[in-house]
């Protein structure tokens, strides 16, 4: 019998092929040709052309948010591996997991500074959960399949395979064989939660007064959202979500009171600041949500359940740390609180929801719209969440915008609102929203933008048509960097140094030039059917360009070094 | 305070760099840093000499565990353990005086000449950091120093406690 013999480019796809991958996300280079030849000789797995390989560590990371599944990315070395620095910090900040294929000089020239060699492995060091570098064809799919262990077990996230050209040309070959189940002595993340904890965080819950569920993207990315619900129904608590953790539980449930932090509801803020047991679910007390740390819900006994140890009393001191996977440890919880016989303490529930139900009534999350006035932003998003049901797919890029979105599109589902919460990164929201409508074609996919964010992928509106992917593009065009400005009325005495852009384009004639629909929208009564007209369109990509009010500010927001419910909740208005 | 932190890791390229990047990224504190193979070929062994109250410490630990190639990483300094780090100094010797001062001194020390120069000795002495302090400081009230090496410290602890996987 006669082994088949592959080359490494081959044994690259059959890895992948073996993981079940259906897309990479990528842009062919001098390096990776080899895999791009085997690609191409192979339908198992589709190859999406990016213009930029951003855009591709982007889409790969929206697909993977929209559906789950490993985003897989190749960048030739060089220019075409630093081109996915920003994306990949991006989902790392965000515990999403991906492989990036980095292809590399041949092992010859390494360290040579040949043509288009970086050091890729190490400039992506601190910002991937891990990396390897394939010496010899042999190592490739164990790196792979291990990549894919990793990136996708335990706190998720990115994980680097470096490629060099030598290991993958037809000329070397070697038999394929790839171990998938893979076990590392090195990596053990745990799994439940320590029963002591379980029963001193339950016996905690029990003699609460006033309990909040305090829950972000781990929620999200473990697909817990039933179990969350119904802890906080059998808890009958408010929950508060983080940006990240979003959808965790439906945005309309009776319980939920808000998202938290620097833009988050007076009431979710307040009732953080005045709870006697806060109940940390898949979130890490992030700076957006904790404002001053010193002054941190001081009278409050933190439980904090996370999958990565690092997290916790990282920032916020956890009284009752528990590491283990949320859905388990919830379960563990909800069963622990059966066998002590856990009944709601009716009377303190009754006292502390009439408290928060007076914080609702401020209305904090509100705004004000005349019939002549401009557009105002929050009136757009409310109008394409009736257009769609509150049911699209949500894909923000950052600032004003993406505040805006969280704050006026309540989600019904996770997995519904894509958006760099950790990192931040302005030009995430197109080939995001790319990456869930190539997941999900028959749904909505929104991706609200700015036209500060939007300039930063917009040559991605050409992949759009090569692949037929018919995103609602709406753009809150307020001629400036909203954020920015807002934070120099605010902070720098209305100076504008570099916040405002003097020169846009026409961004429907941009939309038409990549062969798209392009739709202006100007005034407050063409509004609602203008939009209905753009989401009516199916099979092309509609680009919605709205003017809104450029003075318009985010609201709720935190003082800066003040505590969590120190808020601005109107201009010059405090809580 | 300052804690000596012993890290068992696999013996893979680069996993030196990623111990190193995360105290720099992180803005931990390095003292000293010592690695080798263990007799397991697969195994590196590393102490590290570093510096923080409670809190950082535990961010420490917890991150460092987090890397994927550390096997066990645990603090040896409150319980009981042995430390040591290695000199190698070379001193000036340029007359009859200070020959025998610098012989006396190491002989005190319980270090050895290994070395000897024109005008030159030099010395080898293990021990604590603060044992290693003192040798040069009484040293340099004798001679002069032309240069000096230290290892950084290596830890074990006492007793039937083991760091192996």
């Amino acid at each position: 019998m006669t082994i088949e013999l592959f080359s490494g480019a081959e044994i690259v796809v059959k890895s992948l092929s073996a993981l079940k991958v259906k897309y990479i996300f990528g842009y062919p280079g001098g390096s990776v040709l080899d895999i791009y030849d085997a690609i191409f000789q192979q339908d198992d797995i589709e190859h999406i052309l990016v213009r930029h390989e951003q855009a591709a560590t982007h889409m790969a990371d929206g697909y993977t948010r929209a559906t789950g599944e490993v985003g897989v990315v190749l960048a030739t070395s060089g220019p075409g591996a630093t081109n996915c620095v920003t994306g990949i910090a991006t989902a790392y900040m965000d515990s999403i997991p991906m492989v990036v294929l980095a292809g590399q000089v041949a092992s010859s020239l390494i360290g040579n500074d040949a043509f288009q060699e970086t050091d890729i492995v190490g400039c992506t060091r601190p910002i991937v959960k891990h990396s390897f570098n394939c010496r010899s064809l042999a190592d490739i799919p164990d790196a792979i399949a291990k990549a894919f262990y990793l990136a996708s077990t335990g706190r998720p996230g990115p994980v680097v395979v470096e490629l060099p050209k030598d290991i993958l040309i037809p000329q070397n070959k070697g038999p394929f064989c790839i171990e998938t189940n893979i076990k590392m002595r090195s990596y053990n993340p745990n799994v439940n939660g320590h029963p002591k904890q379980i029963r001193k965080a339950a016996k905690t819950i029990n003699e609460a007064k006033k309990l909040i569920v305090y829950s972000g993207g781990g929620i999200v990315i473990a697909d817990a959202s039933a179990l969350l619900t119904k802890l906080v129904e059998t808890l009958k608590a408010p929950i508060t979500n983080t940006l990240m953790g979003l959808g965790g539980i439906s945005g309309v449930h009776k319980n939920f009171i808000g998202m938290l932090g620097m833009h988050g509801s007076l009431e979710a803020n307040k009732s953080m600041a005045n709870a006697d047991v806060i109940l940390a679910l898949g979130a890490r007390f992030d700076d957006r949500v904790t404002n001053n740390v010193e002054k941190f819900c001081p009278n409050a006994t933190i439980i904090h359940v996370d999958i990565d140890p690092t997290s916790i009393s990282k920032t916020i001191n956890a009284h009752i740390p528990i590491v283990g996977l949320v859905e388990v440890v919830m379960q563990q919880l909800l069963d622990e609180l059966d066998a002590i016989k856990f009944q709601p303490n009716d009377e303190a529930l009754k006292e502390w929801w009439q408290q928060i139900n007076l914080w609702r009534q401020v209305k904090s999350i509100s705004y004000q719209q005349e019939p002549t006035q401009k557009i105002k932003p929050q009136r757009v998003v409310e109008a394409m969440y009736k257009i769609t049901n509150g049911e699209a797919y949500v894909c923000s890029d950052v600032g004003q915008h993406q505040m805006f979105a969280a704050q006026y599109y309540p989600f019904a589902k996770p997995r519904q609102w894509i958006n760099s919460g950790g990192a931040g990164t302005m030009g995430f929201g197109l080939p995001a929203a790319m990456g869930a409508k190539l997941a999900f074609p028959d749904k909505h996919v929104i991706c609200i933008t700015g036209d500060g964010s939007i300039q930063m992928n917009i040559q991605e509106l050409s992949t759009c048509l090569q692949y037929n992917l018919a995103v609602v593009i709406v753009t809150l065009n307020n001629r400036s960097l909203g954020m920015v400005r807002q934070w120099q009325d605010m902070v720098y005495d209305g100076r504008h140094a570099s916040s405002y852009m003097e020169s846009l384009p026409d961004f429907v004639k941009v939309a038409e030039a990549y062969g798209h629909v392009g739709i202006k929208i100007d005034t407050l009564e063409e509004l609602d059917e203008k939009l209905a007209q753009a989401f009516s369109i199916k099979n092309r990509l509609v680009f919605v360009d709205v003017l809104v009010d450029e003075k318009e500010h985010v609201y709720p927001m935190h003082i800066r070094g003040g505590a969590i419910d120190e808020l601005w909740i109107r201009k010059g208005e405090k809580a | 305070m300052r804690r000596i932190l012993a890290i068992l890791m696999e013996n893979e390229p680069g996993s030196l760099s990623r111990i190193v990047g995360l105290f720099s990224q992180r803005a931990f504190n390095i003292e000293s840093l010592t690695v080798a193979p263990t007799d397991d070929n697969s195994l590196s062994r590393m102490t590290i000499a570093t510096k923080g109250d409670d809190k950082v410490l535990e961010q420490i630990v917890k991150q460092v565990n987090k890397l994927i190639d550390v096997i066990k990483i645990t603090d040896i300094t409150d319980r009981s353990h042995i430390e040591r780090e290695l000199l190698l100094v070379k001193v000036a010797t340029v007359n009859e005086k200070s020959r025998t001062e610098v012989k006396r001194i190491t002989d005190i020390f319980r270090g050895n000449i290994v070395d000897i120069g024109k005008n030159i000795y030099t010395v080898q002495l293990t021990g604590s950091a603060e044992k290693l302090n003192a040798f040069i400081e009484t040293l340099q009230n004798e001679t002069e120093i032309i240069e000096s090496v230290r290892s950084g410290c290596v830890g074990i602890a006492r007793g039937d406690k083991a760091l192996r996987v």
